[in-house]
């Protein structure tokens, strides 16, 4: 009988493969339009020749990439030292985003669980409410943080009020005022990948596995985890990349002591001090590192699966 | 009363509460060492969650659960030495098969070595030892049970719990596993409780079975007694199939009833416990009934219809007070089968019959 199904399902799938490509072609339209050729403008940009009031002279040139990665001194020709500058911003937007991801994983993961094993009804509700800040504009949500952790805030005023401090905690302007605000941003995109994969996670392989003597951290960390992984790294991936290319918490919360990538590339195309090439250099290099990122991962899954 | 030394599992006046409404209510259950013990009922009975008591994932609300003379009762399922076959089998879809089997021996504090050693002889007790290397996904229902199975037996539990394993597989390959469990059970000498609602698989594997409705066990015996002196109606109607006769009791001494049949005959046949004068149930088996001529044998009525089965054919008979009574009979050209419509005698040996209360 398997064998009379097996042609049928077969025509069957080409049918649909056909009717396909026609259906694809309007998302093929648009990733094309408005991301790949975006991506090859800003690829090109970087490699010409940066013009005073902004825009770009059609003439190649290294020179954004050399003024990334060299200093050669004020009028330019001193020996190449390797600059500083930038490649401390980057790191700082690597390791800011790496702990924004810890941060965002250490809360989100019990909240997702803890929505995932409520019941049907109250898990849409609780659903509903993680997403509720997104109905106001990330903006708005960002300076209202600025209020809210400033010295003479709320959060200040209550510490005080309640006798824990007797000086207000001096967080605006401090690297840790950039992470709250890129927790704040981007905490919902660690649970709702997360809760998507508890909530699909069988209960009865943790019973299993106390039938099996596991302790109860024993069935987290070898069974629970390693089932919901996907899930975690998901999340991980979505607060990761967007944290390391943020400019609105840095800007607004962080101050220019405490600059990131987001911002070192919006401050080159903003007014008639900005430089496109350059701008366009370390919009490449932030889009290679993010790859680079990625392929490593993708790399281990397929040696792990394989 | 067996010997306390030959108790697995002891079950004493257990009851589970959810709420107002009790699972289970006051069971009481001796399972013996190294027995093939069923727990069957129809879904809803409190069966299965009898079941997760003993392993421990539903605590009791009252009673104890004594596992060779110590009370389990308050341990946690990791701290209990009984193992379970999920209904659904649970394996963990991240570990191959050997990984899966391996678990509970590490847990155990086995060294990779010896655990090693184990699995491989578990592997080949259930004839998997060539799919040692494979993902569970990429195994069939039968092999996967058998994982469940492997993973199951490998820290050789005091007792192996069985959540109806087989419910999951088609017919053709449960009839096989049937057999290969009550071998597997035989082999290892460790006591199975296995929870089932397929009253043919309690019959064929059960050294004894406890027949549980409403959450209260309604009769404990080997297949033999279950089918053939079922105290009650219930378990009556649901091992095998039987006819159950309005009939009214008239007297009642040693184990024995009399009682008038419809159409006025009186027969004198064995009558369960609590069996009292008055209106009663008389349960006869379809396959112990015989067709006669009319106005001979005990009752009288008319062939309503034939339903065929194969092997066997069912016989509806309409009586005069239009109950109806099923005949089974043997498919085969020797066996003349009256036409539906004709007028016929029904015959049984009053011994076949039995005397049942609600």
């Amino acid at each position: 009988m398997a064998a009379d199904l097996q042609p049928k399902a077969s025509s069957s799938t080409s049918t649909y493969a056909g009717l396909g490509i026609p259906l694809i072609l309007p998302a093929w339209a648009i990733i094309g339009f408005f991301l790949v050729l975006p991506v090859m403008m800003m690829l090109i940009y970087s490699f010409l020749t940066k013009e005073f009031r902004g825009g770009v002279i059609w003439e190649f040139s290294l020179a954004a990439y050399d003024q990334f990665f060299f200093d050669r001194g004020l009028f330019g020709d001193e020996l190449p030292k390797i600059e500083w500058t930038y490649i401390t911003i980057f790191w700082r937007s690597i390791w800011q985003a790496a702990a924004a991801t810890l941060l965002c994983l250490v809360i989100g993961f019990p909240t997702a669980w803890f929505i995932a094993t409520r019941t049907a009804r109250n898990r849409s509700i609780w659903l509903f409410l993680v997403t509720i800040p997104y109905w106001v504009n990330l903006l708005i949500r960002t300076i209202s943080m600025k209020f809210l952790i400033r010295d003479n805030g709320p959060m200040n005023e209550l510490l005080m009020a309640s006798g824990l401090i007797s000086e207000p905690i001096h967080i605006i302007n401090t690297n840790l005022a950039v992470q709250l605000g890129l927790f704040y941003s981007y905490l919902p995109f660690m649970v709702l990948p997360i809760y998507a994969a508890v909530e699909r996670y069988n209960f009865a392989l943790s019973e299993a596995a106390a039938d099996l003597y596991a302790s109860r951290t024993i069935t987290l960390t070898q069974i629970i985890l390693p089932t919901i992984k996907p899930g975690i790294i998901a999340g991980c991936i979505l607060v990761f990349v967007p944290s390391l290319g943020a400019f609105l918490a840095p800007d607004l919360l962080g101050g220019a002591k405490n600059f990131m990538i987001g911002s070192l590339i919006e401050e080159q195309f903003k007014g008639a001090a900005g430089n496109w090439p350059f701008g366009a250099a370390a919009s490449m290099i932030l889009l290679s590192l993010v790859l680079l990122v990625l392929t490593l991962y993708a790399r281990q899954q397929t040696r792990e699966q394989g | 009363m067996a010997d306390q030394n030959n108790i697995a599992v002891d079950i004493r006046n257990v009851t589970k509460m959810y709420g107002a409404f009790s699972a289970l209510e006051k069971v009481n259950l001796d399972i013996r060492d190294n027995e093939f013990f069923t727990l069957l009922g129809p879904s809803g009975c409190g069966k299965t969650t009898l079941l997760r008591t003993i392993a421990g994932f539903e605590d009791i609300t009252q009673g104890e659960i004594v596992l060779y003379g110590q009370n389990i009762a308050n341990l946690l399922p990791n701290e209990r030495p009984v193992n379970t076959v999920f209904q659904q089998y649970a394996l963990f879809p991240h570990m191959n098969v050997t990984q899966n089997v391996m678990f509970g021996l590490l847990r155990l504090g086995q060294d990779k070595t010896s655990a090693k050693f184990r699995v491989a002889e578990v592997l080949e007790l259930v004839q998997l030892t060539k799919f040692a290397d494979r993902m569970p996904n990429q195994l069939s229902g039968g092999q996967q049970q058998r994982v469940a199975l492997a993973r199951a037996l490998a820290p050789s539990p005091k007792v192996l719990l069985l959540d109806e394993p087989l419910s999951a597989l088609d017919l053709k390959l449960r009839q096989a596993v049937r057999l290969e469990l009550q071998q597997i059970q035989h082999q290892t000498g460790i006591t199975f409780v296995f929870v089932t609602h397929d009253q043919e698989e309690a019959l064929t594997m059960s050294d004894r079975i406890a027949v549980i409705k409403g959450g209260q066990v309604q009769q404990v015996g080997s297949a033999q007694e279950v089918y053939e002196a079922p105290k009650n109606k219930f378990v009556a109607d649901f091992i095998g199939e039987t006819n159950l006769l309005d009939v009214r009791v008239t007297d009642l001494h040693d184990g024995k009833g009399s009682c008038i049949l419809p159409g006025g005959v009186q027969i004198t046949c064995p009558a369960a416990d609590g069996a009292h004068p008055g209106p009663g149930h008389l349960s006869v088996r379809p396959e112990r009934i015989a067709i006669t001529s009319p106005n001979e044998g005990l009752v009288q009525g008319k062939v309503k219809r034939h339903i065929y089965l194969g092997t066997d054919m069912h016989v509806e008979v309409t009586l005069m007070d239009s109950e109806t009574v099923t005949v089974r009979m043997q498919n085969s050209s020797q066996i003349q089968i009256p036409e539906a419509g004709q007028t016929i005698g029904l015959e049984f040996e009053a011994d076949a019959a039995r005397l049942l209360v609600d």
